[in-house]
């Protein structure tokens, strides 16, 4: 069984459901990459594994536990980080605190998990006085992407980690993303920039319409020319 | 020797009753703002509340007073303060627990939540009245002056005369105290951290683990004590009746959305602010300018006391048209 599994997921927000069987897998240490076109669910997926959705069918596991039924908190205590799209800092405190606040549920002492976190993102570290809403686009993402890791989590969710950075930041923020990935934690990551989320994923999934259109390894699936055609522009 | 007079009575009559004043207002804006930074609405309750804490002070007072207890020089209520803090802030928990948490759980508008807060606001100015009644107390005791007119004329020869209140003198020393501790709360502490990320993002700060009912009580629990201090120094410097504390909402509102709704600094800053034009625009200039060789034949009065609230109205209407943030960048409506 997959370290993330989550299975034949239907539901949406009111009424009518936006996702129909859908289904991601993650498996330990690697990246699943959820792409699409616009409208096509992979948020609304994303925010189901997390639990922000009610399902209606399918199950979510993680290693190998139901937590189907737990609310985000709770999924955060068994080993999730999840970086919303948006909104993702706090604006008005410090990078340091952005950190702290991440670790807030943990007892323990954290000051090594933030020291991890200023090796991965050293800027981080130089700017840890200034407050979060200074800082540029992608340090921001920086900032927010450290704030979830502070948990030590076993999968990491990453919701469109570079809209609105520069071509020159998404490569870096990609690079660490793999970095993340070598230390074991599992990532799921939804991108726009399909093209070249693809080439680090272990696994891609195209979405259509809430529900699995293609599902095979970021390679192949960047080899195929369907896919080519249709999601990635030629 | 006349510009030294002309200081003097600047200071006398404008600098330390304004200093005084800006002190209390800034208590009172510190509630308001923390409370609309964290519970996304403006806290009309917010005077009522202060009138509540400071009688219920009063009687307290009045029972150490009975009971032979004193401070010596200091005035007795400053020892009544805690128990007025903790019984006040019983009250906000009650009131949060019986009338603002259906609201927040129905996800109310900030408006309607603004609705509901004068709603408590008459019940709280009812409460007030049934305890205590609806005359004018003086409650402070101890030293009355630490500068008297008197001393100062022996001091320094000078015509004009200065005095210094203790209970001036108190409000500023009491409220810089409280200042200090509050920042110091919110910047040092976990708990405090938790308060200023929970006003900052709120759906973060639930994904972090942040327990959002904790930090309610606590921001309460921190608006009572504000609003009780607040209301005990006011108290203290001029004298309680409830309807003035209900009045006091208007400078107090104008001081938080002045220095920017959500921004304890710019509270603090707008207090002061508020206090000083309200005091210099009523404040009858003729004496300073005749000491500077101007014989004005009118009052030089801007305002006569009366309409000093109007100088919060044209303030907060000036800053709402031309900087609706505050002066401190705050949360815009």
């Amino acid at each position: 069984m997959s370290f993330l599994d989550a299975s034949g997921m239907t539901g949406g927000y009111g009424a009518t459901d936006i996702l129909h069987d859908c289904t991601l897998r993650v498996e330990k240490g690697q990246i699943a990459v959820i792409v699409g076109p616009n409208g096509a669910g992979k948020s609304t997926a994303m925010k189901a594994v997390f639990g922000m959705l009610r399902l209606r069918a399918g199950k979510v596991t993680l290693d190998g536990e139901d937590i189907t039924a737990l609310s985000p908190q709770e999924r955060v205590r068994k080993g999730m980080g999840f970086v919303p799209q948006v909104n993702n800092v706090f604006p008005t405190m410090t990078v340091e605190e952005n950190l702290e606040m991440g670790a807030f549920i943990r007892e323990d002492d954290f000051t090594g998990t933030m020291e991890q976190v200023f090796e991965l993102f050293p800027i981080l570290c130089d700017k840890r006085r200034q407050n979060a809403g200074e800082l540029s686009g992608g340090q921001r993402q920086q900032v927010a992407v450290g704030r979830a890791l502070m948990t030590k989590p076993k999968l990491l969710m990453l919701d469109e980690p570079t809209a609105g950075v520069s071509p020159i930041v998404m490569d870096e923020l990609f690079d660490r993303i793999i970095e993340i990935a070598r230390t074991g934690i599992s990532i799921l990551m939804v991108e726009q920039n399909a093209r070249q989320a693809l080439e680090i994923a272990d696994t891609g999934y195209v979405l259509v319409q809430g529900a699995n259109r293609y599902t095979d390894t970021g390679a192949a699936l960047m080899a195929d020319p369907e896919v080519r055609r249709t999601f990635l522009g030629g | 020797m006349d510009l030294l007079n002309a200081l003097v009575a600047i200071l006398n009559y404008v600098v330390i009753p304004a200093t005084a004043y800006g002190a209390q207002l800034a208590l009172g804006a510190l509630g308001v703002t923390l409370i609309y930074g964290i519970l996304r609405f403006s806290n009309f309750a917010h005077g009522d509340t202060m009138a509540f804490g400071t009688a219920v002070t009063i009687i307290v007072t009045w029972g150490l007073q009975a009971a032979g207890v004193s401070l010596g020089p200091l005035p007795t209520a400053l020892l009544a303060l805690p128990f007025g803090i903790a019984i006040t802030a019983a009250l906000m928990l009650a009131t949060d627990r019986v009338i603002y948490r259906y609201y927040r759980k129905v996800h109310a508008a900030p408006v309607i939540l603004v609705m509901v807060s004068v709603g408590v606001m008459f019940l709280m100015n009812g409460i007030t009245r049934l305890l205590i009644g609806v005359d004018e107390i003086r409650f402070d005791d101890g030293a009355r002056f630490l500068i008297t007119a008197r001393e100062w004329r022996d001091w320094t020869g000078l015509a004009e005369p200065l005095t210094l209140r203790s209970t001036q003198a108190i409000t500023v020393v009491v409220a810089a105290v409280v200042v200090w501790a509050l920042f110091w709360f919110l910047a040092k502490t976990r708990t405090g951290k938790s308060m200023r990320a929970f006003s900052d993002n709120e759906d973060l700060a639930l994904l972090s683990g942040i327990n959002p009912n904790r930090v309610v009580a606590v921001t309460w629990i921190i608006a009572a004590a504000l609003a009780t201090t607040a209301g005990v120094l006011y108290g203290l410097d001029k004298s309680f009746k409830a309807f003035n504390y209900f009045q006091l909402l208007l400078p107090v509102f104008a001081a938080a959305i002045v220095g920017g709704l959500g921004n304890p600094l710019g509270a603090i800053a707008g207090g002061f602010i508020i206090a000083f034009s309200e005091v210099g625009v009523t404040y009858a200039w003729k004496k300073v300018a005749g000491y500077l060789g101007y014989n004005a034949d009118g009052l030089l009065q801007l305002l006569s006391t009366e309409y000093k609230f109007a100088v919060s109205f044209v303030i907060l209407i000036i800053v709402l048209l031309f900087k609706p943030t505050g002066l401190f960048r705050g949360k815009s409506f």
